[in-house]
């Protein structure tokens, strides 16, 4: 792991900073996607062959399957001023890798708790199985999301106790 | 140092539309080591290519970021041209911002920024990118059929035919499959054995095919080029070397009342048997469930008849390893069982399609007459009725079994030739006769044979007297329905064969929740299997007629030779890697590896000593998925082409 994964000093104070840009009437919130490269990118793709619509505030980051993600990568999102972050992956059966997905529904059944835990919304993590010819079903999810991030306001760093 | 550039496309006006193409080549300059970064209308024709390839030159560049359409589009094409400049094609990254920007936002405003972001992650992400090459993998040049029925029997012949060794695995004494069973064969009424024996035969001698019959895949290890199976040849107590295929021993055993598998149970077998006359090999099995020998010892007739000394009572189960570089699965159908309908009252008389197909063979148990089972008696009419389980989701079968109305038509032909005065009744949802000649066929049926197809489902079969009573609804006049027939031929719903699915899990193949397997791609890869040198052919897959079964297999044979034609396979590189200095053989990774790709091995020193146990990946079986970088606790492991640097480093930019 190179020094950028851990958090530091440097991080939070971006993160405070750019909360405080963040007003509360025009807030346009950042979202950081994960999808994987078999199922939901390519679902991705097909919203766009479609020439569908979705709000404009996520960020594609191509990973080769969900199971490929480890909860620090969301947490990561989140100390580099990401409001939401969103994981999605093959329906469970259909994963290019058999079981990949299985591995990530596990792992965030448990995070979701810890999530409640130190203090993030859980709505401010979604995860959801798009596959490859659910472009239509991509476009609802992101839309969801950005909805609810709304909703929720910018991410202004945990709230545990 | 890295040095970066970055290419925009404008994609004719698919991007520039609603990305400011030429801001943000601008702000892409500005990118932590980005050296040049310019748009152009097309990157993916020849000249834009020759602008990639020259900027590689030119600026020395040591990374390619192109923005453009998705990399399922383009990514091999703009890797290729990398490689052509000199470039490892594994630094070149896309940038999606057509399919995931500019086709889905409509205001340049906001499409624009989204369009750098997405461009600095592949930034940030080809900083960490290293050159990674091809992993060779050897190929052993030998095919495996499992099962030989119509599908596999022209896979291993069209693979033999091609110079390549073959071995086909036939679960029944005979290969053949369904098709040895059937009559006549629609829309052309060729009759079945007369073009599936001779088939049979060239199998059996050809040089490049090794039969295996009686005899099952019990264990699939490996992948793709080096795949090794186990398989259990069951012992058939009659030696193959002796054995001339002279019939005495089935002639002169005295169990002659069991009935017949491939006479659907409505004719006999001796306890020693060759499913039927034109069997490939002619080599009888001697069935150890009711043979008396091998139960009571007993009897022993077959051995005193034998003239060559072939039965051998002592015979046991053999079990044999094959390395095979692909496999070819052709495991066919089966047909779910007529009990399902209740309503239809299990009598003797009522029928599924391939039980008729034995009655109407020439070579069947009635030598081709069509006689009631129950008495014997000529069929004076008989009553057909369609989707007896297919698109019948209350049954649990929601896909229609795309044969039936076709064998049907044929069936009610082939009685109408045979008994002329008789009558057939069809009870059908709707006719569904796609396929070369097939419309004319059923009309054929209906407008010179006669039949009377009443669009209907019939709601119970009953007897009443000697005649079955159909009764059902027509649903074009709208009226109750009630026929006398002799006989009822339901089109049983075609279903994958029992307990298949064991085997497909050896094979680590996917299949559908009624076990049909699935192909890999729905359109694009119809003869592949998600596991890569798993081939598939035939009813497997879905209900197939015979055309589409042979040209399916041919389609798979074809793959395999294509797989053969090279010494070498050559895999993506984007495989997992053991840091072996951090890891301390937890074994986590080994039981996560949805591919068994990792395995423990030791650790030693110069004398030999174990130091620990760590984890190695096998670069030929790993698939890429990156399960174990997660689960490992010591983060041991990495993945080529997504490395936890890179997916942190992504994350990172769009900070």
């Amino acid at each position: 792991m190179t020094q950028n994964t851990q958090p530091n000093a440097q991080d939070a104070k971006r993160v405070t900073q750019d909360a405080g840009r963040k007003t509360q009437d025009a807030f346009e919130p950042k979202i950081t996607a994960f999808l994987c490269n078999w199922c939901s990118y390519a679902g991705a793709d097909l919203a766009g062959t479609s020439r569908m619509q979705y709000a404009p505030n996520i960020r594609i980051i191509k990973v080769p399957c969900t199971g490929r993600l480890d909860p620090l990568v969301l947490l990561k999102s989140f100390e580099m001023g990401a409001d939401g972050v969103l994981v999605s992956g093959c329906h469970p059966g259909d994963c290019h890798y058999r079981t990949g997905n299985l591995f990530a529904r596990r792992r965030w059944i448990i995070f979701k708790e810890l999530l409640e835990f130190v203090g993030i919304e859980p709505g401010r993590v979604q995860f959801s199985w798009v596959s490859a010819a659910e472009g239509g079903k991509f476009v609802e999810v992101v839309n969801k999301i950005t909805a609810d991030i709304k909703k929720l306001g910018p991410f202004e760093g945990y709230n545990g106790s | 140092m890295a040095r970066i550039g970055v290419f925009i496309c404008h994609c004719g006006e698919n991007i520039s539309r609603t990305v400011d193409v030429v801001k943000a080549a601008q702000e892409a300059s500005g990118f932590r080591g980005v050296v040049h970064s310019i748009d152009y209308k097309y990157m993916c024709s020849s000249p834009g290519q020759a602008l990639i390839k020259q900027a590689i030159k030119e600026k020395n560049l040591d990374g390619v970021i192109v923005a453009a359409c998705s990399p399922k589009m383009h990514e091999p094409t703009f890797r290729r041209a990398c490689s052509e400049a000199g470039l490892n094609p594994y630094l070149c990254e896309i940038a999606n911002i057509r399919e995931q920007c500019s086709w889905v936002h409509e205001d340049k405003t906001v499409a624009t920024p989204k369009a750098v972001d997405l461009m600095h992650t592949m930034v940030e992400k080809t900083r960490k990118d290293t050159d990674l090459y091809h992993i060779k993998v050897p190929i052993t040049k030998k095919a495996l059929v499992i099962g030989g029925g119509i599908a596999g029997i022209q896979a291993a012949l069209d693979i033999a035919e091609g110079g390549q060794k073959v071995i086909l695995v036939e679960k029944e004494p005979s290969i053949g499959g369904h098709m040895a069973q059937l009559s006549e064969t629609f829309p052309t009424l060729d009759c079945s054995q007369c073009i599936l024996t001779p088939k049979m035969v060239d199998t059996a001698r050809h040089k490049n095919i090794k039969l295996y019959t009686w005899s099952e895949v019990i264990d699939v290890k490996g992948y793709i080029g080096n795949f090794e199976v186990t398989i259990r040849k069951n012992s058939r107590y009659v030696r193959e070397d002796l054995c001339t295929g002279c019939g005495m021993c089935w002639l002169k055993c005295p169990q002659k009342k069991i009935p017949s598998k491939f006479e659907t149970g409505l004719g006999m077998r001796t306890a020693i048997y060759v499913p039927f006359p034109q069997a490939v090999p002619n080599i009888p099995v001697i069935d150890k469930t009711t043979c008396l020998k091998l139960l009571k010892d007993r009897c022993g007739v077959c051995e005193k008849v034998c003239p060559t000394g072939a039965i051998d009572y002592s015979m046991k189960d053999e079990i044999i390893t094959e390395k095979v570089g692909a496999i070819v699965v052709a495991t066919g159908y089966d047909l779910i069982s007529c009990g399902l309908y209740g309503e239809y009252g299990g009598y003797k008389d009522v029928l599924d399609g391939l039980q008729f197909e034995r009655l109407l063979s020439a070579s069947g148990p009635t030598a081709g007459e069509v006689k009631r089972p129950s008495d014997g008696k000529t069929v004076e009419s008989v009553a057909f009725i369609q989707c007896a389980g297919s698109r019948d989701p209350s049954k649990g079968i929601s896909y229609c079994s795309k044969i039936c109305c076709m064998y049907t038509a044929k069936q009610a032909m082939l009685y109408k030739h045979k008994v002329h005065h008789g009558q057939a009744y069809v009870f059908y949802i709707d006719i569904r006769a796609g396929g070369k000649g097939y419309e004319e066929f059923v009309l054929k049926g209906i407008e010179q044979e006669g039949t009377i197809y009443l669009r209907g489902r019939v709601a119970r079969v009953f007897r009443k007297q000697d005649k079955l009573i159909v009764r059902g609804m027509d649903t074009l006049s709208g009226k109750k329905i009630e026929l006398a027939v002799d006989l009822v031929v339901l089109a049983s719903a075609m279903v994958p064969n029992k307990d298949i699915t064991n085997l497909y899990q050896k094979l680590s193949v996917s299949y559908d929740r009624y076990g049909w397997l699935s192909e890999s791609h729905p359109k694009l890869k119809p003869v592949e299997t998600s596991n890569a040198g798993i081939f598939l052919a035939g009813a497997c897959q879905f209900p197939k007629d015979i055309p589409e079964s042979v040209a399916q297999a041919g389609g798979a044979a074809s793959k395999v030779l294509g797989l053969f034609s090279q010494d070498e396979l050559a895999k993506e590189p984007l495989v997992a890697k053991i840091n072996t200095l951090v890891c301390n053989g937890c074994n986590m990774c080994v039981q996560a590896c949805p591919y068994q790709a990792i395995e423990l091995k030791d650790l030693k020193d110069k004398q030999g000593k174990l130091i620990r146990r760590i984890a190695e990946v096998n670069p030929g079986l790993c698939a890429g998925c990156g399960v174990c970088v997660t689960v490992c606790p010591s983060h041991a492991p990495d993945l080529a082409g997504t490395t936890e640097e890179q997916l942190y480093q992504e994350i990172v930019a769009l900070g």
